[in-house]
């Protein structure tokens, strides 16, 4: 039996579609309870209660919801590219969903423990991009070409910052293998030592997830509802469900390079005894937590200040930073020499 | 040294963190919400919901057809048709509002000499057709009768200040 999942082509097919569906099956429903469990805490932190009516507790509200989407009517405008309004959903939940791939939810569990791991999640995240930008042009709207304009011009500049606060998380371990960057905060979390990078890292992913208060993409005081004014039905609920993945991916990468992934806070007997995969669902959760109270909290940003915080304050301070722990690193000797793996 | 305080405010995101913590302490406060269709929030005597036409304890009708309401009314809601009944007194045969027009000012209710028009508690009354809101006579009695205890009530309670 092993040797035929191990060992054929066929079995290793069938072992990676197991794989992926353990990995999406939950990842799915946790984004239905996602859309739930924002309602509920905005609802706490505004002195409501949300939604409690189907099920107890609205339980069954994510599945309501779910329902009315797939049975109303998709409408598709008369000046619409069809064939890319249609894609444009689609792209980005598959987008969404295949990032997963990469991300070790314990020693050496993960879907493709690929050496190059932080690079493949820079390019998916990247190219999230894409179906944010056709969706505002294929809907033939002002407002969703705006919309479009606005996400991927925010969406490019803090994958910069992004992408230097990763740099100097990769100069601690010496490796682009996520396993390995785990398996590097054995001994302290990096969002310690790296405490300022962490918040730039949550913040900028806040921006790069067009969540509140950089939402501007979608700004419906101005926008009406942004890219996707012009969406009903499935494909608005595509879109719904791919922000929503990207969240979890977001709050997925915040806990693999800062907060020591599936590690426990110290490694010792009664934290030891929960399994990984479990201290990483709690980390996520923890984060997407913080993604839905700094919802609540912050009123939106405006264009030109979102702009000015990427490019003026978030850049510079990774770059100072990179080059700090560079230094840092090389001048105590503690420089990771490559192929840590 | 106020620059400085300044600076290190921001870059220690100070006020951010106050607002977290104020939407914190929000989390676990008890909710407002009231559960709407099961529970209900209280009403004043004075509330102007649905209208009533109210009838004597004896079953006779309230209204004389005065028209004063008819006649008040901004929104120009209520159609009022009259003639003498078989014994004489002055009843109407049409009373209708327009409920789709009502501006739920209370001003009919105030007009009323007899307090036979009034507007009751009631705010549940939405309907599916425009046509059901067209109320007629027959309709604001029976609304009358159902609703006779509380309106009396209500009336009752606010008469010491009228």
């Amino acid at each position: 039996m092993a040797h035929f999942f191990l060992h054929t082509l066929i079995g290793q097919v069938i072992l990676t579609v197991l794989e992926a569906l353990a990995v999406l099956v939950p990842l799915l429903l946790g984004v239905a309870y996602l859309t739930l469990a924002e309602r509920k805490v905005m609802a706490a932190m505004q002195l409501r209660k949300g939604p409690n009516v189907n099920g107890p507790f609205g339980v069954l509200q994510a599945f309501a919801d779910a329902i009315k989407m797939i049975t109303k009517e998709t409408v598709i405008p008369s000046g619409a590219n069809r064939f890319l309004f249609l894609f444009a959903p689609f792209l980005t939940f598959s987008l969404a969903m295949t990032a997963w791939a990469v991300i070790p939810t314990n020693d050496g569990w993960a879907v493709a423990n690929i050496n190059v791991g932080v690079l493949y999640l820079l390019a998916i995240s990247s190219l999230g991009v894409y179906g944010v930008l056709i969706a505002g042009w294929a809907s033939n709207s002002k407002y969703a070409f705006l919309g479009g304009l606005r996400a991927a011009a925010q969406m490019v500049s803090y994958e910069v910052s992004i992408g230097l606060v990763i740099v100097s998380v990769l100069l601690a371990v010496g490796s682009l293998n996520l396993n390995d960057i785990v398996l590097a905060q054995r001994h302290v979390w990096f969002c310690l030592p790296m405490f300022p990078m962490f918040i730039i890292f949550f913040i900028s992913a806040l921006a790069e997830t067009n969540r509140a208060p950089f939402d501007l993409p979608e700004g419906e005081s101005e926008l009406v509802a942004g890219f996707f004014v012009e969406y009903s039905a499935l494909a608005f609920g595509l879109f719904f469900l791919g922000e929503y993945a990207n969240m979890f991916l977001m709050s997925g990468m915040v806990s693999i390079l800062f907060l020591g992934g599936w590690l426990p806070p110290i490694g010792i007997a009664p934290f030891t005894w929960i399994p990984g995969p479990l201290w990483l669902i709690a980390k996520i959760l923890f984060c997407l937590f913080v993604f839905i109270w700094v919802r609540a909290t912050f009123p939106r940003y405006r264009y030109d200040q979102l702009m000015r915080l990427g490019w003026k304050v978030f850049l510079p301070l990774s770059l100072v930073w990179m080059v700090l722990t560079a230094g840092f690193l090389l001048a105590t000797g503690l420089l990771p020499q490559g192929g840590a793996s | 040294m106020g620059t400085l305080d300044r600076t290190v405010r921001s870059f220690l995101l100070a006020e951010l963190v106050a607002g977290m913590g104020a939407t914190l302490r929000a989390f676990f406060k008890p909710k407002v919400t009231i559960n709407y269709p099961y529970e209900k929030g209280p009403l004043s005597p004075r509330f102007r919901g649905e209208h009533a036409l109210r009838r004597y304890p004896n079953g006779e009708e309230r209204c004389i057809a005065c028209k004063l309401c008819e006649a008040t009314c901004p929104a120009e809601a209520i159609t009022i048709e009259s003639e003498p009944r078989d014994d004489g007194s002055r009843r109407t045969t049409r009373y209708d509002i327009d409920m789709t027009k009502c501006i739920y000012c209370g001003l009919c209710e105030e007009a009323c000499p007899v307090d036979a028009i009034v507007e009751g508690p009631n705010y549940e009354f939405a309907t599916e057709t425009r046509e059901e809101l067209m109320y007629n006579k027959d309709k604001l009695l029976a609304n009358g009768d159902r609703w006779e205890s509380v309106l009396a009530r209500r009336l009752e309670l606010d008469a010491p200040y009228r």
